[in-house]
């Protein structure tokens, strides 16, 4: 018992109910002295869960350990500046300041809440399959449909740390983060997070969709609702403290000679994402948190009858919600730049163009929210303003295009293609089909009758699985065996592919088709007149096979971590320094400085390098 | 030269395979309105367009899979090319010049389903969780839970909710327009193809969200005004209670959540309500007469009928004493 609190998740998690108690109980207390109703339809009322959670959470942060450091420098006593991690698995639940560890806890939280989401998007796919109703209730649909948004979209956000904790500093040549500290913290805030997030479940549930527009999400019937709020605004932390630490590492600590246009592709795509996650993500937090007001203490800030605009929500909300797609998508982009190269034999065509037209995504971003809002009946005339901009966006995402199928052209694939290299080109067809299904959304005359269809959520699964399900697995299969010293099956990777890839068309495909034809989106139920029942089964049928593929993976990945073939050296034949030096990484990187003398992508130009290493000085 | 010749042709022979396969298949529903002419003459071009572009990327790159294969034993490196600037400008510009071309024709299509015909007639549309009701000013304000509209004529919607925002969409009429609380939005539409279709709510309102649609019919001239009158002057003249109170149930949305077949939505079917035994959520039961109707509809958090506790809850309605016997008059014949 004692040996199992030693464990800081298990410490945090206890003391996170503990606080949760606590904070229920203070607002209890406080409304029974003032004779006000203590219980409410969920136990206790709305007032004492929110209070519960937010104490729960500082009870967790403080209790796991995570910030004992700045506990110390606060009271004046020693911090050694790096901790060493304990052996094995156990480093993993605790504050690890090492951003390997730290990666490899994003991406596998990010895994976990990836099947959390995916298995309730098989619970209502099965509702969806036939007309009528199955086994869920109305309301049971929105909570299912809601938070597979919700969760999927933090599994993203943690998914993208991941990749960008564990790769941009051995990219760049950097022993750690800038700031290890708020860099563990940026992790182990998002474990509550994710925590109240799925306990709006048993507390009513989420009738919104992920967007949480009010008046609905204000109407005071369902505690889940507010729970999904605190959550998303806990997890919001993670990105912005996230996104700043990234920022300040790239700037300060790049090795000797890495000059802007010679940093690694993906370098580029984690600044892009960084600098939106970094000032945009407040809107989100600020928008949740103004509706969590208006339910609280009945401040009316989009409540009509009070004077409130809820159209004001939906600015503020898409201020952060647009951009925040680019977050998601940029860093896989910046994969599939980055191991095109390695695996054609040929540099990245147009190095400078690609950079740039990541931060040009990331720019444009921001002035193109109100395209979610064609239809909203916000001022009639600002509609034609935002469909240029938003036009604009398939400029610089064209010369992403362009400059793969430049990069692959007259390339040498590799025969038989690696797992790695599939998920690669997979992730450029699949994000292509988003691609081309967005331009009919920026323009406001089709818009009218694309929007809240099932057309859009064909299309933003187009993109998300093209533009971060794709690549991530392309990451794993390509960087498993840096972090691990094995490599992952290539055959049952295949599979994998082969059957995720294949069935997702079909699935995208057929939310395209019936969207078209009138299919509104986050329904519950169709009308048996629109005749869509057989394309709901065969998309059924398609999301079972994604989740047999993703079965197929993990079976791999377990087995591989186990069994795997041993792989030591340049596995990849990269020029870029990760691979320069033995698998598995060292815990501190690199042991002597590296010295950037090259380009990163010149394959093909004999007698080239990118990197050297210094050699260490004497007395050093 | 000659991969690209063969490519050259191979993206031809996509595009055209890509367009005029998706024009086969037939991609949007009929339409039905004039404002639906140019948002599916935009879509049709959009289509050639993004056909081009679906062509352009795949076939070069699948080309390049096929044909572009690592020899058996070859070890070297590909061919060393940087970039092209000429190209990269080629490719940033020309698709600069697309899009804004088709932001011009955007913004040309929203003015054509925007123009207004000043002989218009109005018709308000009033939203709430889960149904539509709409009032005809023109013939005397009655309201109806059918949308029925002449073919030909221009009709502007003036649209108000009553509690969340919904939104108006007649996949057939192609526009859409959200519909706010506290305030009017407009919608022009102007039907040109006679038949029955439904307004679909297109913004997620809660748990019955899925099932707010109501009839759309479309007439000529001669039915609907025809229709019109009739429903004027029963609006009008003396009726029985009955018909008085389905009247108001109609026009004030009760059937979006109680339905009238036995089917259960968000709250419990009025098939065989009165006189029936009812069974509530903390275990009582009472037989429901006039008295637990009326409170039902004034207050209707009093008794919650179990298995609903969970769903939405409904908000109290105001009444007078005569209109809630009139409502109880009409549920008396709901056998």
């Amino acid at each position: 018992m004692k040996q199992l609190y030693s464990i800081p998740l298990v410490r945090g998690l206890v003391w996170l109910v503990i606080g949760l108690a606590a904070g229920i109980a203070f607002v209890v207390g406080i409304r029974f002295a003032l004779e006000l109703p203590v219980m409410g339809r969920y136990l206790f009322t709305e007032h004492a869960w929110v209070f519960g959670g937010v104490v729960g959470t500082l009870a967790f942060l403080a209790k796991h350990g995570v910030m004992d450091g700045w506990f110390k420098v606060w009271k004046g006593e020693e911090e050694a500046e790096h901790h060493e991690d304990p052996e094995g698995w156990i480093k993993y639940l605790g504050p690890s300041l090492d951003h390997k560890v730290i990666g490899i806890q994003y991406t596998v939280t990010a895994i976990i809440l990836f099947l959390v989401g995916g298995l309730f998007a098989l619970i209502f796919r099965t509702e969806l399959a036939f007309e009528g109703q199955q086994f869920l209730t109305p309301d049971q649909y929105n909570t299912m449909m809601s938070l597979h948004g919700m969760v999927m979209i933090v599994s993203i956000l943690l998914g993208i740390s991941g990749l960008i904790n564990y790769l941009v500093p051995l990219l760049i040549g950097a022993p750690d983060m800038a700031f290890p500290r708020l860099n563990a913290f940026s992790y182990w805030i998002s474990v509550p997070a994710a925590i109240w997030l799925l306990l709006s479940m048993p507390l009513g549930g989420v009738e919104t969709g992920w967007t949480g527009y009010p008046p609905l999400s204000a109407l005071p019937t369902k505690v889940g609702q507010q729970m999904f709020f605190l959550g998303v605004f806990v997890a919001g932390w993670s990105s912005i403290l996230g996104a700043l630490n990234l920022i300040v590492t790239v700037v300060r600590m790049r090795a000797r000679g890495m000059t802007a246009f010679r940093m690694p592709i993906f370098v580029w795509s984690a600044i892009a994402t960084s600098l939106i996650a970094l000032t945009a993500t407040q809107l989100i937090g600020l928008s949740f948190q103004m509706v969590m007001f208006q339910r609280l203490f009945g401040m009316g800030f989009f409540d009509p009858a009070k004077g409130g605009n809820p159209i004001l929500f939906q600015h503020l909300f898409w201020f952060y919600s647009h951009p925040a797609v680019y977050v998601f998508i940029l860093p896989g982009l910046g994969v599939v730049s980055e191991l095109l190269p390695v695996f054609v034999r040929k540099p990245l065509f147009g190095y400078r163009w690609v950079a740039m037209s990541s931060l040009g995504i990331a720019l444009v971003g921001f002035i193109v929210w109100a395209h979610h809002m064609f239809t909203s009946g916000m001022n009639e005339y600002l509609r034609v303003p935002f469909m240029y901009s938003t036009l604009l966006v398939a400029v610089p995402t064209g010369v992403k295009f362009f400059s793969w199928v430049a990069t692959i052209w007259q390339g040498k694939i590799p025969s038989p293609m690696p797992t790695a290299f599939l998920f690669v080109v997979g992730s450029i067809l699949v994000f292509l089909m988003g691609g081309l299904s967005g331009p009919p959304n920026a323009i406001v005359t089709t818009d009218l009758h694309l929007h809240d269809t099932y057309w859009i959520v064909g299309h933003f699964h187009n993109t998300f699985f093209g533009g971060f399900v794709f690549p991530f697995f392309a990451a794993l299969y390509y960087w498993f065996p840096k972090a691990t010293g094995r490599r992952l099956d290539e055959r049952l990777g295949r599979w994998h592919f082969w059957l995720m890839a294949s069935s997702f068309f079909v699935l995208s495909l057929g939310m395209m088709r019936v969207g078209l034809l009138g299919m509104r989106r986050r329904i519950f139920d169709y009308d048996p007149e629109l005749g869509f029942q057989t394309t709901h089964i065969v998309m059924t049928v398609a999301a079972f096979l994604i989740a047999l593929s993703v079965v197929i993976f993990f079976v791999n990945l377990v087995r591989s971590l186990r069994y795997g073939e041993a792989v030591i050296g340049n596995l990849w034949n990269s020029r870029s320094p990760e691979w320069q030096v033995p698998s598995p990484m060292p815990a501190h990187n690199y042991s002597a400085p590296l010295v950037v003398v090259g380009e990163p992508y010149d394959y093909g130009l004999p007698g080239s390098r990118y990197v050297d290493f210094a050699p260490a000085k004497v007395g050093d | 030269m000659r991969h690209f010749i063969i490519v050259g042709l191979l993206v031809i022979l996509v595009t055209l395979g890509t367009y005029f396969g998706l024009d086969a298949v037939g991609l949007l529903p009929v339409d039905a309105s004039a404002q639906a002419s140019p948002i599916d003459f935009l879509w049709d071009l959009q289509l050639i367009v993004l056909s081009f572009l679906f062509a352009l990327i795949v076939v070069p790159l699948v080309y390049s899979l096929i044909v572009f294969r690592r020899k058996p034993g070859d070890t070297e490196d590909a061919v060393h090319v940087e970039g092209n600037t000429k190209l990269e400008v080629t490719w940033t510009v020309i698709p600069l010049i697309t899009v804004v071309a088709f932001a011009y024709l955007g913004a040309w299509s929203l003015r054509e389903t925007r123009r207004a015909d000043p002989q218009a007639m109005v018709v308000r549309v009033i939203a709430q969780q889960f149904a539509w009701s709409f009032e005809y000013p023109e013939y005397g304000g009655f309201i109806t839970d059918q949308l029925y509209l002449p073919i030909g004529r221009q009709v502007l919607l003036q649209m108000t909710s009553r509690d969340v925002i919904h939104s108006f969409w007649v996949p057939e009429f192609r526009v859409k327009q959200d519909v706010l609380p506290g305030r009017e939005t407009q919608l022009r539409i102007t039907p040109t193809r006679m038949g029955r279709y439904k307004v679909r709510c297109a913004e997620l309102c809660g748990a019955a969200h899925y099932s707010m649609e109501n009839a759309v019919i479309v007439v000529d001239q001669v039915a609907f005004e025809k229709w019109a009158q009739e429903q004027r002057m029963a609006f009008e003249t003396a009726q029985t209670p009955e018909q008085k109170g389905e009247r108001l149930v109609r026009a004030n949305g009760c059937l979006g959540c109680h339905t009238l077949t036995g089917q259960v939505l968000v709250g419990p079917s009025w098939k065989g309500l009165f006189g029936s035994e009812r069974k509530f959520a903390d275990g009582t039961t009472t037989i429901a007469d006039e008295a637990y109707i009326i409170e039902s509809i004034l207050n209707p958090a009093a008794k919650i009928v179990a298995g609903f506790q969970t769903a939405n809850p409904m908000p109290a309605y105001v009444f007078d004493e005569e209109q809630l016997s009139y409502i109880i008059a009409y549920l008396k014949t709901l056998k």
